[in-house]
């Protein structure tokens, strides 16, 4: 695991990029690098802190067990969607070729 | 000017129509969008049809709602059917939604006329609205400032008088921010009092929706409309819908009031001279003023900066050009996403994207996201220390007054500080509001935060009737 | 079973993801059905359209509770996390799933065999749109485009992940029999392999015993128990050879090709993919009450293994072909037709039999087969009232037809005399042949086609042989 006060790389900017699917130029890099840096500079003041002892808090009001009946509601009417769609064929959406399987 | 209240109660009474308050909206939009670009869409054609509908009705004599025949802006982050909503990016230029946010439906329950989308910085990530794709919004009290933001659409149609309420949303001062910079009420509830489906979500664990109104008895009126129960929000509140309206006059008397210093500190002169007149007009009307410190208030900024990217970067993820918004195409699908995602965003949405992909990437979501986290239990700690000395607390909503295009774009973490005051009670999920409350610089309004613990609001709203009757707006 | 060269063993864990039995999705009211117009069970949610929010099927829940219990696994309090990756047919380009606190976990599966697998967990997560693919083949790898239908998107999963204590193809395949039974008897899932509510992939690596284990393969597109068991033995030789000539094994997801009987390389995996999980902030904790949970583990039905147990215990010495007719029964869940029949005083070994291969060539009508009328044949049978062959006849009419045993009996002319009124004829018969009964009653087996005949003759043909048979040699 990273030291998270060691500065951030133009590298590790890349690779978050390619994971947010995103293309950035080469200023743009540079510049994010400087900018989140900035950012994460100022996470420090939280890390220097000892908060073994606390729990994370996800969610402000400890909500638990938020159910719905298992009842059939009524769907979309597919023209409501596939009319505004990218690419629509045959009722289903359409995609350029996928070069992958899902993970 | 008549408040939204006394629109509703003349709409009902007859003295006043749907049809002329939809006629009168218009005109108010016509004479001031172009230069001051507050609304991205403006429904009039819907609006009118709905106006004469709620006239027939109360010539039928129905009983139509506590918002009968009055205007309303909506933020453009809110689903609303067949009308475009752009979220101000050009992901979603000319996307119509399916369905409608909760708070659509239930503000049409309640007689209210929806006069179209207004602008926001782009997905809501913004404090001026410069970050929009379609251009800034200016204003409406000098035009070469900005309005503030992400909601500053929505608080510009109030203050230029093109409708009486808005809707807004509010991550981490959206709707209290843009109040103060344009000088009108804004409120933003206990997280989970108004539900969220339709909402397009920015960060949700933080995001809430709420009213922008000149008068405090209007945004009690409107809030009252919103509040309530959803059986498709899993994070609404289970209890019954508040009663503010009735409360509003209550007064401030027996009430501890706590003065925050964390929430007022390295402001400007004159938003501390308004601060501290502020402590004396609830101590003359019968409030204990008590100074307190927090100082865990100042981690605030940094876990938000991190809380706030890192679930707004996996709610864009499905921006990505398959079912719909604005597709660029690409040789296969992973080159179109990147395409598609790289030419819709604009700067601000992809830094923080980057930023929270960063934030729960693996080897540094312990240090970044999980230490947020803690320092979130560590706010809200610290608010329920406070609330078990006094019954709400006093701070400033903004370090200084509207400022002027261009003077925070270059450097983000200059933007970022305009929220200080304000991320800290979103992060606790409590509820806060900003009411105007003398002025500065060029005779800019400021305003005045007042934060309780959660459900509180017929405090706050009572506390903030006292500092608008004592500045002038009885 | 293959047998592994060399001191080689093989190293298997099974990850098994079911649909669950519910009406309507995880997190929205579409209906959850299989083969519906493309995109006609959508809605915002499940089309992760802007401003769209969760809401938890109880449930389904409930469903994943009933499996947990079923696979001894512990109920926990848990949490949603969101498990992040781009793909078209994932219509939020995040998962919504279980991470490190899943609903159920440390559990076991306990095999025919008696040898017991662990379950590592069995967790609840949100199923994913279908791709087809356009162009090339159908397959992904030569497609120009593909098309989504997101009707399957946000159907109710549970991901069953076993321990790597399974050591042969086998083993393996009667693991995924057992845990099909299981999740069929709890009514979480309907375990249709073929039709995709039922996927396993499984995990496999080899090691000389006593040694580490090796590097591990995903083996996907296993689409019967059949599949499982002959791409494992595949696999398992495939890493051997390669260890064998000095090689070594990447780690990677492969794709096992039931026409060629291969697996090929789908994905390596030395970029694993990051998928950022956090906690949902979208939905909230999950923490089942100890009165539900209880109310849940009273209502749960009877286990394969417990069923298969109580129609074994019927038989004094099973052949190994009885129990095979056994596992028939449990599988098509028809044991209480055995019971009925043992209950009523009949043969058990015969039930069996009727059940497996008669009830079992139309298992549908089976199902909806009166209990009764079963047991009265079958003991028409055994009095030998009905010939083999005639009980199988009134059977098959009473699954198509349904009705009463002995007017079906009697409308195809099989009705065959009481035993009472038989013997009287025997009697008589007997009287009226003293010397040929003299030397029946001698020796003379011969003689005992003599006496059918007659009563044949006497009967107009409605005498059971064996049943006279039987009277003869009662009275010799």
């Amino acid at each position: 695991m990273s030291e998270s006060s060691s500065p951030l790389r133009r590298d590790d900017v890349a690779k978050v990029a390619r994971l947010a699917r995103l293309t950035l130029s080469d200023a743009e890099l540079d510049l994010f690098t400087t900018q989140l840096s900035q950012v994460l500079e100022h996470a420090n003041d939280m890390n220097a802190l000892d908060l073994a002892d606390l729990e994370p808090t996800a969610h402000p009001f400890g909500l638990t067990n938020v159910f719905r009946d298992d009842v059939i509601r009524p769907s979309l009417a597919p023209e409501s969607f596939l009319s505004q769609a990218p690419d629509a064929e045959g009722g289903r959406f359409g995609v350029p070729r996928i070069l992958g399987e899902a993970p | 000017m008549k408040t939204a209240q006394q629109i509703a109660t003349a709409v009902t009474t007859g003295a006043s129509s749907a049809t002329a308050e939809v006629q009168a909206s218009l005109a108010a939009i016509a004479a001031r969008n172009d230069e001051l670009n507050v609304f991205l869409y403006v429904d009039g054609e819907r609006a009118t049809a709905a106006a004469a509908a709620i006239d027939e009705r109360i010539a039928r004599g129905e009983t139509v709602g506590p918002l009968a025949g009055v205007p309303i802006a909506i933020k453009d982050n809110l689903c609303q059917i067949d009308v475009p909503t752009t979220c101000s990016s050009k992901m979603l230029e000319g996307w119509r939604p399916p369905y409608n946010a909760t708070v659509i439906d239930r503000l049409v329950a309640a007689g209210a006329i929806p006069m179209g989308k207004t602008n926001l910085d782009e997905f809501a990530m913004g404090s001026s609205t410069e970050n929009s794709a379609f251009g800034p919004t200016r204003n409406p009290l000098d035009p070469a400032r900005v309005p503030g933001g992400s909601s500053g659409g929505s608080a510009a149609a109030v203050a230029a008088d093109m409708t009486t309420i808005s809707l807004g949303s509010d991550t981490g001062g959206s709707i209290r921010q843009p109040a103060a910079l344009c000088g009108i009420v804004g409120v933003k509830p206990t997280y989970g009092l108004v539900s969220r489906y339709g909402l397009i979500a920015f960060a949700s664990s933080l995001d809430q929706i709420g009213p922008f109104s000149k008068t405090v008895t209007d945004s009690a009126l409107l809030l009252e409309v919103l509040a309530g129960y959803d059986l498709m929000d899993s994070t609404s509140l289970n209890e019954p819908t508040p009663s503010l309206v009735a409360h509003v006059n209550d007064g401030v008397a027996g009430k501890r009031v706590g003065l925050v210093k964390e929430l007022y500190e390295g402001s400007d002169p004159e938003v501390l001279a308004s601060v501290a007149k502020a402590a004396d007009a609830l101590r003359e009307a019968g409030a204990e003023i008590v100074e307190l410190s927090i100082p865990e208030l100042s981690l605030g900024l940094s876990a938000y900066y991190l809380i706030a990217p890192a679930e707004a970067s996996s709610n864009l993820a499905r921006y990505d050009g398959v079912r719909f918004g604005n597709r660029v195409d690409g040789a296969d699908v992973t080159a179109m996403m990147e395409a598609t995602r790289t030419l819709g965003f604009g700067a601000e949405v992809k830094r923080r994207i980057m930023l929270g992909t960063y934030a729960l990437s693996a080897g540094y979501f312990d240090a970044y996201y999980g230490q947020a986290l803690k320092v979130r239990t560590l706010t809200i700690n610290a608010f329920a220390k406070a609330y078990a000395q006094v019954d709400f607390l006093l701070g400033a909503t903004t370090p200084g007054v509207a400022f002027e295009f261009g003077t925070k774009t270059k450097d983000p973490m200059a933007m970022y500080l305009n929220d200080v005051f304000t991320i800290p009670t979103n992060l606790a999920g409590d509820p806060a509001l900003s009411v105007p409350f003398g002025t500065g610089e060029a005779d800019l309004p400021i305003g005045v935060q007042l934060l309780g613990p959660g459900r509180s609001e017929a405090t706050l709203l009572a506390a903030a009737r006292v500092l608008e009757i004592a500045d002038g707006r009885p | 079973m293959t047998q592994l060269p060399n001191g080689w063993e093989m190293v298997v864990g099974l990850e098994v993801h079911t649909e669950l039995l519910t009406k309507s999705k995880l997190f929205c009211g579409c209906e959850n059905h299989f083969g519906n117009e493309p995109n006609s069970n959508v809605c915002p949610v499940c089309l992760g359209l802007p401003g769209s929010l969760p809401v938890l099927n109880e449930h389904a829940v409930e469903l994943a509770m009933r499996i947990g219990m079923a696979l001894h696994c512990t109920i926990a309090p848990s949490t949603f996390h969101r498990k992040n990756y781009f793909y078209p047919d994932q219509s939020k380009d995040y998962q919504i799933s279980q991470y490190d606190l899943p609903i159920n976990a440390n559990g076991y599966l306990d095999l025919p065999d008696g040898s017991r697998v662990g379950i590592e967990r069995a967790h609840m997560e949100e199923d994913t749109g279908k791709t087809t693919h356009v162009g090339g083949s159908g397959r992904l790898a030569g497609a120009d485009r593909s098309l989504v239908d997101y009707n399957r998107c946000g159907v109710p999963l549970v991901e069953i992940v076993s321990a790597p204590d399974i050591r042969s193809s086998a083993q393996a395949r009667d693991y995924a029999a057992e845990l099909r039974g299981i999740l069929i008897a709890t009514g979480a899932s309907d375990g249709r392999m073929e039709e995709g509510s039922m996927r396993i992939d499984a995990n496999v690596s080899v090691r000389k015993a006593g040694e580490p284990f090796g590097t591990r393969c995903e083996i996907k597109n296993l689409n019967s128990l059949r599949s499982l068991q002959r791409a494992i033995d595949y696999e398992a030789l495939r890493q051997i050879e390669l260890l064998e000539e000095g090689g070594t094994v990447r780690q990677e997801t492969r794709h096992w090709d039931e026409v060629m009987g291969e697996t090929s390389t789908l994905r390596v995996k030395e970029d694993a993919e990051d998928y950022r999980y956090f906690r949902d902030p979208d939905l909230v904790d999950l923490a089942p009450s100890q009165a539900w949970q209880d109310a849940v583990r009273a209502a749960l039905p009877a286990m394969p293994a417990e069923r298969r147990a109580a129609v074994v215990a019927t038989l004094t010495t099973p052949t190994s072909a009885q129990l095979d007719a056994v596992e028939v029964v449990i599988d098509l869940g028809l044991e209480r037709f055995v019971h009925a029949v043992v209950a009523a005083g009949g043969d058990a070994a015969l039930a069996i039999s009727r059940v497996a291969n008669e009830l079992a060539a139309n298992p549908e009508q089976a199902t909806s087969l009166d209990v009764a009328s079963f047991v009265t044949t079958l003991s028409m049978e055994l009095s030998g009232a009905l010939s083999a062959t005639q009980a199988k006849d009134v059977l098959a009419t009473l699954l198509a037809n349904g009705g009463d045993p002995e007017a079906i009996a009697k409308a195809k002319g099989y009705e065959q005399m009481s035993t009472d009124s038989l013997g009287a004829i025997v009697d008589e018969l007997i009287a009226a042949n003293p010397d040929e009964w003299g030397r029946y009653k001698g020796g003379d087996d011969k003689l005992a086609g003599f006496f059918t005949g007659l009563v044949m003759k006497a009967t107009k043909g409605q005498a059971n042989g064996k049943a006279v048979v039987a009277e003869l040699q009662q009275r010799r």
